[in-house]
């Protein structure tokens, strides 16, 4: 049963996107980069193009790394939602299946947080 | 005439409590008493319900009077002879702070579900257990209040803890907590309070707490414990008492309670969090490691617990494997949280300095020096050029215990671990199986999580920006939030001791247990 | 091999001395053991409570429900009448 109640208990969820104005929710973690503590929030324009999103988003949340300006995003393996991806840099985040709520996790090989400790 | 025969104890147990009950005449009871029924539950005979302790109201008041009188003497001196100023260092403060705000409104609504949960007992017994709960757990909220407020005349954070409590994110997690058991039905009710926080885990909130306080020179919250102490174990016989009573009265009742166990204990493990962090780090002078806690009161005694409830078909609570597991890290993952996000919160947060991580090496010898050493030692190379790092993009959170997505994979201290489901076309994610089997089992009602990092993003919050949000919070910038070094409560403190910044460091050092 | 040990925790203070004395009185296989602001009072299968003990002890009529006032925790099946509170575990 969805729920143990005396009645039917049904609403809307708090977080459906259309309560983001315009935006969607978009879960980012960096891999092996715990000094982070946690995956970051955002909420980005569904039709933010990917590139924009490396380019102008990212730096502001990683950038006090200093593995970030060492990134070689040739090399950068992307997860979404559990799957492998391969962005594309020009798409928007919806229309490229990064929908309301997805994770995007990301790996930069070689680069392993503060002296290599996942930090 | 002859005089009227004292009642004997047993007696008058029975005319207080339950020679008062009735079968009901015109009314039927499933009406009085809505609520039986939906959890699955089968009760056959509430005359089954054994009273731990054959406590009347005449002798609740009285010896609840006698606490008071006592403790709120004690109180008393402690404000007139600046008691505050006694404690081992001003970081300790900060304990407090987290205390008040995330605690204290526990009780109060402990009161609350108690008195919710006894209302709707079919049964005598455990209607009077409840009422009594309910009285002492509002007497606790009072008594805390009380308490502390004796630290709010002098130091930051503490002057609006309710309004912080229903609002501020990191206070989601007790407050949903709490919420969570509150709306469910009062059998499990009892099973989530009673038996798994007030019997399973709570000596690791108590001890921690009341010794925490009484190693840092705090004897008013000392005081508090004491006072609370013997309500506590009753408390705990009402814990111990409720599970035995559903598992006898119906066969049906065992997986059910099961169920609830095993959600309530993962519940309440998470909720713990904040006191390992507590006990490791914000203690200057430590009691024992939470790594130490843990093998003790839940381990040891709760492996016994757990051995002895077996012969009913009860066996540990799911995935309690992980909580050992995770012992060696939750409290350095928690208060990397809050070294990251405290230009939002409303205690100061700081680096342990050599002594402190030496401490902290010998007692996570397979952890510290591997995985969190070095971000201490980042954070003070950052620090000592005079740039506090604050990590500024609001965290992921989990659906159902709601702390930032810290935790990391069971098996791998340096992955973060994602869990997630799906529920009518959206997504939610999870910080670890724990807690997404409980969002799995009943999905409507976590799906109505106020979780406040989207909160914020939707705008209900005060606004889009950071100042706005503290406002909001009517958490003071600069004065409440940020490092502990830079805040006013250390500026004071160093005054008040008249400590110059070398002698407050050399006194620090002092305190940390060897 | 079944653990039948009980236990009653109480305050370290004056009034809970006189209790302290008494149950180590009626309590041959008591093990009493001092920590920082408390006493913890083990026993096997069984431990008890006596008033009249506590009020030679007193010299003033006592209620074994005064114990509340001092209690921390106890460990085992509590029974309690107007003579005695007992603890008990096993057969």
């Amino acid at each position: 049963m969805p729920v143990q109640a005396m009645y039917e208990y049904k609403y809307k969820p708090l977080d459906i996107q259309e309560n983001f104005h315009g935006n969607q929710l978009v879960y980012i973690g960096w891999e092996q980069h715990l000094m982070f503590c946690a995956p970051v929030c955002l909420p980005l324009p569904p039709d933010m193009p990917f590139g924009a999103l490396i380019k102008d988003v990212l730096p502001g949340v990683y950038g006090s790394h200093p593995d970030w300006e060492k990134v070689d995003w040739d090399q950068v393996e992307w997860k979404l939602d559990d799957n492998a991806f391969a962005p594309d840099m020009e798409a928007g985040l919806e229309d490229q299946g990064i929908r309301h709520k997805s994770v995007i996790r990301f790996r930069t090989p070689g680069l392993n947080g503060i002296e290599g400790t996942a930090t | 005439m002859a005089a009227n025969k004292r009642l004997s104890l047993r007696e008058k147990y029975q005319k207080f409590t339950r020679d008062l009950a009735w079968e009901p005449t015109y009314q039927k009871k499933s009406d009085i008493f809505p609520q039986t029924e939906f959890e699955g539950i089968h009760i056959h005979d509430w005359d089954k319900w054994e009273d731990p302790f054959r406590l009347t109201v005449d002798a609740y008041w009285k010896y609840q009077a006698e606490k008071e009188r006592k403790l709120y003497s004690i109180i008393d001196a402690f404000s007139q002879n600046n008691g505050q100023l006694n404690v081992t260092d001003a970081r300790y403060v900060n304990a407090l702070k987290l205390f008040l705000t995330g605690v204290s409104p526990l009780e109060y609504a402990a009161h609350r579900g108690f008195a919710m949960a006894g209302r709707q007992f079919g049964g005598v017994g455990p209607q009077v257990s409840c009422q009594m709960q309910s009285i002492d757990e509002l007497r606790h909220s009072q008594t805390q209040i009380h308490t502390i407020s004796q630290y709010n005349k002098f130091f930051n954070g503490f002057h609006d803890w309710r309004h912080m409590h229903d609002r501020v994110w990191y206070l989601s997690v007790p407050k949903s907590f709490f919420d969570d058991a509150m709306s469910a039905g009062p059998f499990e009710f009892l099973t989530a309070i009673s038996f798994s926080f007030e019997y399973v885990l709570t000596n690791l909130l108590f001890m921690p707490f009341m010794s925490g306080a009484a190693y840092n020179g705090d004897m008013a919250t000392v005081t508090f414990g004491f006072s609370a102490q013997s309500d506590e174990s009753r408390h705990m016989t009402l814990g111990l008492e409720v599970i035995k009573f559903m598992l006898e009265q119906d066969e049906r009742n065992v997986p059910i309670i099961q169920k609830w166990i095993d959600k309530w204990f993962w519940r309440g493990y998470r909720l713990l969090s904040l006191v390992s962090m507590m006990m490791d780090y914000m203690l200057p002078k430590r009691v024992m490691s939470w790594k130490e806690a843990w093998e003790m009161y839940f381990e040891e005694n709760g492996g016994a617990l757990f051995e002895d409830l077996s012969r009913y078909g009860i066996r540990m609570p799911k995935y309690w494997d992980v909580s050992v597991k995770e012992k060696h890290r939750l409290s350095h993952e928690v208060w990397s949280i809050f070294y990251n996000y405290d230009h939002a919160a409303a205690f100061h947060s700081w680096l342990p300095d050599e002594s402190e991580m030496e401490w902290l090496s010998a007692k996570y010898p397979d952890t510290f020096d591997k995985y969190y050493r070095p971000r201490f030692e980042y954070w003070r190379s950052l620090q000592q050029n005079g740039e506090r790092w604050y990590n500024n993009t609001l965290p992921m959170l989990c659906q159902t215990c709601q702390i930032p997505m810290a935790f990391t994979e069971p098996d791998d201290p340096t992955q973060i671990c994602y869990r997630s489901s799906e529920y009518n076309g959206d997504r939610y994610h999870f910080c670890s199986d724990g807690c997404k089997d409980i969002f799995d089992d009943e999905p409507e009602k976590y799906v109505q999580a106020w979780l406040p990092v989207h909160q914020i993003y939707q705008g209900n919050c005060g606004g889009a920006s950071v100042p706005e949000v503290l406002e909001w919070y009517h958490l003071v910038d600069d004065q409440d939030n940020k490092e502990y070094l830079e805040s006013p409560d250390r500026a004071n403190w160093l005054r008040w001791k008249g400590l110059s910044d070398a002698e407050a460091d050399r006194e620090v050092k002092a305190a940390v247990n060897e | 091999m079944a653990n039948n040990n009980v236990f009653i925790a109480l305050q370290n203070n004056e009034e809970a001395r006189p209790i302290i004395e008494a149950i180590e009185q009626d309590n041959s296989e008591a093990r009493v053991e001092y920590a920082p602001a408390m006493v913890k009072i083990d026993a096997p299968g069984r431990l008890v409570v006596r008033r009249e003990t506590v009020e030679g002890l007193i010299g003033r009529d006592w209620d074994p429900q005064e114990l509340h006032i001092n209690l921390i925790s106890l460990s085992g099946n509590v029974d309690e009448d107007d003579d005695e509170i007992v603890l008990r575990r096993g057969n």
